[in-house]
């Protein structure tokens, strides 16, 4: 059937692979018209997917290392694009996205614009250098370009810093949907997500993630959008992407109709309203007035996008491709891949937001009697599991704009009930909730285990170490990092763990500067590295305690509160890095070679095939 | 200049252009939003659409630029060598 070797195939494979997916949805669409239950469609959604990346995962298995750290670096230009999207768009791109739009309106798309514009910086400022390089991983370039075991050892603190704040949240996102979708408790759904994201990296490394991350994107990227096109449709906009002009003003009117109200915390407390649960109070796409609204969406945009330039389980996704050019190319898929669905996340969010609010429309809820609203059967599901909420604040019985509060997820996860929408639409959208999740969290624990193994056990500890063993080492740490972070998310300590966003702050604090100045700037030396890593992530953590709402809760400077702290993190990076390198002796002429080899795209990388 | 040099200084300039592109369609039409927002797309106020839409293909095409020229000014100098041969 096939001729030619497995990466010859690949269009074909993937090409049936949807095919197939594709069939099995119209299965379960004919099983669900046949009276089969929603909850044996939603097991039979999550359960297959996963159990095709188990078997991507084995089929992928590998003894060899380069094979392991970067799938022998012969991933094609627009697959790597495909999996790098996987491995971006997380649990919370695909889940909570929407949600933020809805309730955030103009000045949360800052999100938006940050997590798209750094991969400008990606592409023009380092994938195609790393590339060139030749490494495994982020710190085996720190270390090489600066020489010695210090700045190795610096690199792959802030890379375990940042990528196991991140993790926790996505093993977190895979329990919720494992145990929403098998019905089991939540404790219990983090194993199984764990043990899915085991089943598809550990025999193969990055070999085996590449392809269930393409494998993933498919499923999510299908997932996503099907639900928004067909919402569209049956509001009367089959491409919503370039319709919904109208219903963006209509939005408009309707807030100034009903009035956006700030409720007071005490009332919110009175009124008993479950923790996370939000309501609608920033207008949708009126812009905020003042010079700090501005300074704050910038702000928000710059650690996002700097951040996204720093983040290894990203940057090390190009270091699989065959060569510098398709590096650079492989970046540009990426961010058209990733566009597909951000692009698409605020026209979910206005369809939604536009269903609930507008009394022409049946499915409104603002407006209409509380008796009648808290009759409907979408509200009483989601208000069992304490995901919406109502609180006739002014007791007229008419349910206002903030009397509604909802958790963000539940805009993209209720979306296809509440417009009526087949059941099978929201176990599809279960399964592509699982699939961002589960590749995003792969990338990010074999980030994290490939450094410790390779530059902390190889590189630091025992150099002589053989490929068995160096291959042994790298699997035990896996499962090491990935059970101690499903151990930490059943114990629901992720509320104090923090925000995704300050995995971005850690990356940009530590990493940025080195990174960048290690290929742009040759005068950079050892020393000036370290104090750029270290000043950065020292000042940055320093400077989130000093704010953080969970910790000392001073006031911001200047607006930039815990969110944004890799501004003071990146800024002291970048003025200790320099000052201590130019009050240092400049680079030997074999590190200034180096780094002149680095700038020209062909030819032999720099660190061998195997190193 | 040697050819490395003159490559060099070719790609640094195309990574300056890049990035100031970069610039405006992420920082500067965000810096005046609330009168950006004045104007309309397809309907849209625009400083919503640049940041919903607008901003977000700006960058996807800019990348794919930057990728092309790259390749013909890493052609131009004889660097356009399709694999490395290790």
């Amino acid at each position: 059937m096939f001729k030619g070797g497995f990466i010859q195939n690949l269009p074909k494979i993937y090409g049936l692979y949807t095919g197939g997916f594709l069939v099995f949805i119209l299965l379960m669409a004919v099983l669900e018209s046949a009276g089969v239950s929603a909850a044996s469609i939603g097991i039979m959604f999550v359960a297959f997917t996963v159990l095709i990346y188990a078997l991507i995962g084995y089929l992928s298995r590998t003894i060899q290392v380069d094979a392991y750290y970067v799938a022998g670096r012969q991933v094609p230009t627009v697959f790597n694009g495909m999996a790098t999207a996987a491995d971006w768009m997380s649990g919370a791109s695909f889940v909570a996205m929407a949600g933020g739009i809805y309730f955030g309106g103009y000045t949360y798309m800052a999100f938006l614009v940050g997590w798209t514009g750094g991969y400008v910086l990606v592409s023009t400022l380092l994938a195609p250098y790393l590339r060139k390089f030749g490494c495994y991983t982020v710190p085996d370039f720190i270390g090489t370009r600066y020489g010695g075991n210090l700045p190795r050892f610096c690199a792959t603190l802030v890379l375990v810093l940042a990528s196991f704040t991140y993790v926790t949240a996505q093993i977190n996102a895979t329990g919720t949907i494992a145990s929403r979708a098998l019905q089991i408790p939540f404790e219990l759904g983090v194993w199984v997500g764990l043990v899915s994201i085991l089943m598809c990296s550990m025999l193969g490394g990055m070999r085996a993630v590449t392809w269930t991350q393409v494998a993933q994107y498919i499923v999510l990227i299908t997932a996503y959008l099907i639900p928004v096109f067909w919402m569209g449709s049956k509001l009367g906009n089959p491409f919503p992407h370039f319709m919904l002009g109208d219903e963006v003003q209509r939005l408009a009117e309707l807030e100034s109709q009903y009035g956006l109200t700030k409720n007071t915390g005490a009332a919110i407390k009175e009124a008993g309203v479950p923790g996370g649960l939000k309501y609608i109070s920033n207008p949708h796409s009126a812009v905020p007035a003042g010079g700090m609204a501005v300074w704050k969406y910038l702000s928000l945009a710059i650690c996002m996008m700097v951040g996204t330039a720093s983040l290894p389980h990203i940057l090390m996704r190009y270091f699989t491709t065959p060569s510098v050019k398709s590096a650079r190319k492989s970046v540009a898929w990426s961010l058209f891949f990733i566009f597909l669905l951000y692009f698409s996340a605020p026209m979910l969010a206005t369809l939604s937001k536009l269903q609930l609010m507008d009394p022409n429309l049946p499915t409104a809820i603002i407006g209409k009697s509380i008796a009648e609203v808290k009759s409907i059967p979408w509200v009483q599901n989601w208000s069992a599991v304490k995901q919406v909420f109502i609180a006739d604040f002014n007791g007229d019985g008419i349910l206002q704009l903030n009397e509604w509060f909802m958790r963000g997820d539940v805009v993209v996860l209720a979306t296809p009930e509440v417009a009526g929408l087949p059941y099978v639409i929201s176990g599809l959208v279960a399964a592509g909730g699982m699939a961002a999740a589960m590749s995003t969290a792969d990338g990010l624990v074999l980030a994290i285990s490939n450094c410790l193994s390779h530059d902390i056990y190889y590189k630091i500890i025992d150099p002589k170490a053989d490929v068995r063993k160096r291959l042994i080492v790298a699997r035990v740490l896996l499962v090491v990092i990935g059970a101690l972070a499903a151990y930490i998310s059943s114990m629901r300590l992720t509320s104090i763990l923090g925000a995704v966003a300050w995995a971005f702050d850690f990356a940009m604090s530590g990493l940025f500067f080195p990174l960048v100045l290690g290929v742009w700037w040759k005068r950079a030396t050892k020393e000036g590295a370290v104090a750029g890593i270290l000043g950065g992530l020292i000042s940055g953590t320093a400077y989130l305690i000093y704010v953080g709402p969970k910790f000392m809760a001073n006031t911001p400077w200047l607006g930039i509160d815990h969110l944004r702290f890799g501004i003071i993190g990146a800024s002291v990076s970048l003025v200790a890095m320099v000052v201590v390198s130019l009050m240092t002796k400049e680079p030997s002429s074999a590190i200034q070679k180096m780094v002149d080899d680095v700038r020209i795209p062909s030819g032999r990388a720099i660190l061998g095939k195997q190193h | 200049m040697s050819n490395k040099e003159s490559h060099w200084q070719k790609t640094k300039n195309h990574m300056f252009v890049t990035l100031a592109i970069w610039f405006f369609f992420s920082i500067v039409i965000f810096m005046f939003g609330e009168s950006v927002n004045q104007g309309s797309f397809l309907g849209y106020p625009l400083a919503y659409y640049m940041s919903a839409q607008g901003s977000l293909a700006a960058f996807v095409i800019l990348i794919f630029w930057f990728a092309n020229k790259q390749e013909k000014i890493d052609d131009e100098h004889g660097y356009g060598g399709e694999r490395e041969d290790d």
